[in-house]
C-alpha cells in the first residue's frame, strides 16, 4: 500500500484546493493516471498518480485546501500490474472508465473517457454551440457538452443553459485569480532573485538559413503541418541542454543534480495578466514536428485548463520567446529550483557584416541567465554557440 | 456558407483558441493580433482550425493579408468560390 500525497507544483506552492477528485475507492488506477484536480494560485491542474494499484480511500474532500505533503489517499500496490499489462498488450479489452467524480448519488451522471495521453490540438469532438452560449457557459461554469442543444444540427444556444442545474455544473473555472498570479509569481521570483546568483551571456543569432529552411518546408504543406521559428529554437535548446548538463537539473538543499531527462519550460504569456511555464517532457526525443504540436496543445491547455503537475514540477530549465510582437531581447529571471532560463527576442532583419560586405538578414538575440553557483561562463558561452550553431542547419534539427 | 455563418464559424473557432476573448465584441475592422493579443501559436492554431472546418488553406505568404476579421472573411469567400 502506499500513500498518494499533495504533490508541490512550484517553488511558490505552500498548499493546493482540491477542488475534485476523479477516482473513487475501489477503482483502478495506472501509473500517469490523472486521479484529481487541484488548484493552485496559478492555475487548475491535474494531478496524476505514480503506480498502478486499487485505490483503498480516499482521505480528503472535494473543497479542502490542502498543505503540500498532506496525505490524499491510499492506494493499494498491484501486484498482477505485470501479467496485466501483458494480457492488455496482446488482447485490448474495454475498461472501465474512471467515474467523472466521486460523491454518492452521480452514479448516473454522463462519464467521460479517461483523458487521452496526448491531446493533440485537434478538438473534433468539441459540441456546437453559438459563440454567446459558449461565453456564458464558460462564465457559469457549466460543460456544453452535458447540454441538449436546440440549435441548427443541436448547437447549444444561450437559452438551452438555463436547462442546467448544479448536476450539469463541470470543471471549476480554469481560469486563474489575477492577484493571486501576481502573488504566486512575486514569491517565486523573489525567491530566485533571493538565493540564486544570475549570470548573464547573449548573442545575436542569424537566422538567415533557418528562416529560408523554414518558408521551404512551410511552403506545400498544410497548417496542421507547418513548423513555427519558436519550434526551432525549442529544439535547437534542448538539444543543447543534452550537452551542458550543467544547465539542466535542479539546485536543492543538497546542492545541484543535474538531470538526464530534458523537460524543458515554456514561459506563457496569460492574457489577463498572467505567467506560466509548463514542461514539455522529454524535448530531446522529439521531432521538430512533435515539438511544434507539443507547443501547440501546452499553449492550449494554459489557455483552457488541463495541465499537469509533472508539466509544473518536472521542468529541468525553461525558454522564454517573445516572438514577433516582442522586442529586440529577454534577460530572463531563473525558475527555481532550476539553473537556468534562455531567451529569445523578437526575430527581425538587421545588418550583418558577412566577410566583407554587408547583407540584411533575419536575426534573434538569444540569452542564457544561468545560476554561478553550479557554472561559470565559459560554460554558458559554449551553450550560447552550440545553440547558434544548431540553428545554422536546421535540416538537422 | 453565407458571411454571417462563415463569421460565426470563424468567431467559434476563435474563442476556442482562446477562451479568454469576449469573442462576441469582435468588429471587422480590428487588428485582431493587436486588440486581441493573438502570438503566433493562437493564428497558427486558428489557421488549423479554419483549414479543418472550412477546407480553406491560407498559405504562410498570405498571412499578412489578413490583419482583422474582415480580410480574413474576405479572403475564406474568395477562396471558396
Amino acid at each position: 500500500m502506499s500513500d498518494f500525497r499533495m504533490p508541490s507544483m512550484g517553488a511558490d506552492m505552500e498548499s493546493g484546493k482540491l477542488v475534485r477528485w476523479k477516482i473513487r475507492p475501489g477503482d483502478r488506477v495506472k501509473r500517469g493516471q490523472v486521479v484529481a484536480a487541484v488548484e493552485t494560485a496559478k492555475a487548475v491542474l491535474d494531478i496524476e498518480v505514480f503506480e498502478d494499484g486499487t485505490v483503498r480511500e480516499l482521505l480528503v474532500e472535494e473543497g479542502s485546501e490542502v498543505p503540500v505533503g498532506e496525505l490524499l489517499a491510499r492506494i493499494d500496490g498491484d501486484e498482477q500490474t505485470a501479467g496485466e499489462t501483458a494480457e492488455a498488450a496482446t488482447a485490448p479489452r474495454p475498461r472501465k472508465a474512471a467515474p467523472e467524480r466521486a460523491g454518492p448519488d452521480d452514479s448516473h451522471l454522463p462519464r467521460k473517457p479517461a483523458q487521452p495521453t496526448r491531446p493533440g490540438p485537434g478538438h473534433e469532438s468539441r459540441p456546437a454551440a453559438s459563440p454567446a452560449a459558449r461565453r456564458q457557459a464558460r462564465q457559469r461554469g457549466l460543460e456544453l457538452s452535458r447540454l441538449r442543444g436546440s440549435g441548427p444540427n443541436g448547437a447549444v444556444l444561450v437559452r438551452d443553459l438555463d436547462q442546467a442545474d448544479d448536476r450539469t455544473a463541470a470543471a471549476p473555472s480554469q481560469g486563474f485569480e489575477p492577484e493571486a498570479m501576481r502573488s504566486a509569481i512575486a514569491t517565486t521570483m523573489s525567491r530566485a532573485k533571493r538565493e540564486i546568483p544570475h549570470f548573464y551571456l547573449s548573442q545575436q543569432v542569424d537566422l538567415n538559413t533557418a528562416e529560408q529552411w523554414l518558408e521551404n518546408w512551410n511552403h506545400d504543406r498544410p497548417p496542421a503541418e507547418r513548423l513555427l521559428m519558436a519550434g526551432l529554437f525549442i529544439r535547437a535548446t534542448a538539444l543543447a541542454l543534452a550537452r551542458f548538463g550543467e544547465l539542466n537539473g535542479h539546485y536543492g538543499p543538497d546542492g545541484f543534480r543535474p538531470s538526464s531527462d530534458i523537460h524543458l519550460g515554456l514561459a506563457i504569456h496569460l492574457r489577463g495578466g498572467g505567467l506560466v511555464a509548463p514542461a514539455i517532457l522529454h524535448a530531446d526525443r522529439m521531432s521538430l514536428g512533435e515539438i511544434t504540436a507539443a507547443m501547440q496543445d501546452l499553449v492550449q491547455r494554459a489557455r483552457r485548463g488541463g495541465l499537469r503537475g509533472s508539466e509544473f514540477n518536472q521542468g529541468t530549465a525553461t525558454v522564454t520567446s517573445l516572438g514577433e510582437r516582442g522586442v529586440d531581447r529577454v534577460i530572463g529571471v531563473i525558475q527555481p529550483p532550476q539553473v537556468a532560463m534562455i531567451g529569445f527576442g523578437r526575430p527581425r532583419p538587421r545588418p550583418v557584416a558577412i566577410d566583407d560586405a554587408l547583407a540584411v538578414h533575419a536575426t534573434v538575440d538569444i540569452s542564457l541567465a544561468a545560476d554561478h553557483r553550479v557554472c561559470d561562463g565559459h560554460v554558458g558561452a559554449r551553450f550560447l554557440n552550440d545553440i547558434d550553431q544548431r540553428l545554422q542547419h536546421p535540416e538537422g534539427l | 456558407m453565407n458571411r454571417d455563418a462563415l463569421r460565426q464559424a470563424i468567431l467559434e473557432e476563435l474563442s476556442d483558441i482562446a477562451p479568454d476573448i469576449d469573442t462576441a465584441g469582435v468588429k471587422d475592422t480590428e487588428i485582431l493580433r493587436e486588440e486581441y493579443d493573438l502570438d503566433s501559436m493562437d493564428v497558427m492554431n486558428l489557421l488549423i482550425a479554419i483549414h479543418k472546418r472550412l477546407q480553406v488553406d491560407i498559405p504562410e505568404r498570405d498571412y499578412g493579408r489578413m490583419q482583422t476579421l474582415g480580410e480574413l472573411l474576405d479572403y475564406i469567400e474568395r477562396q471558396s468560390q
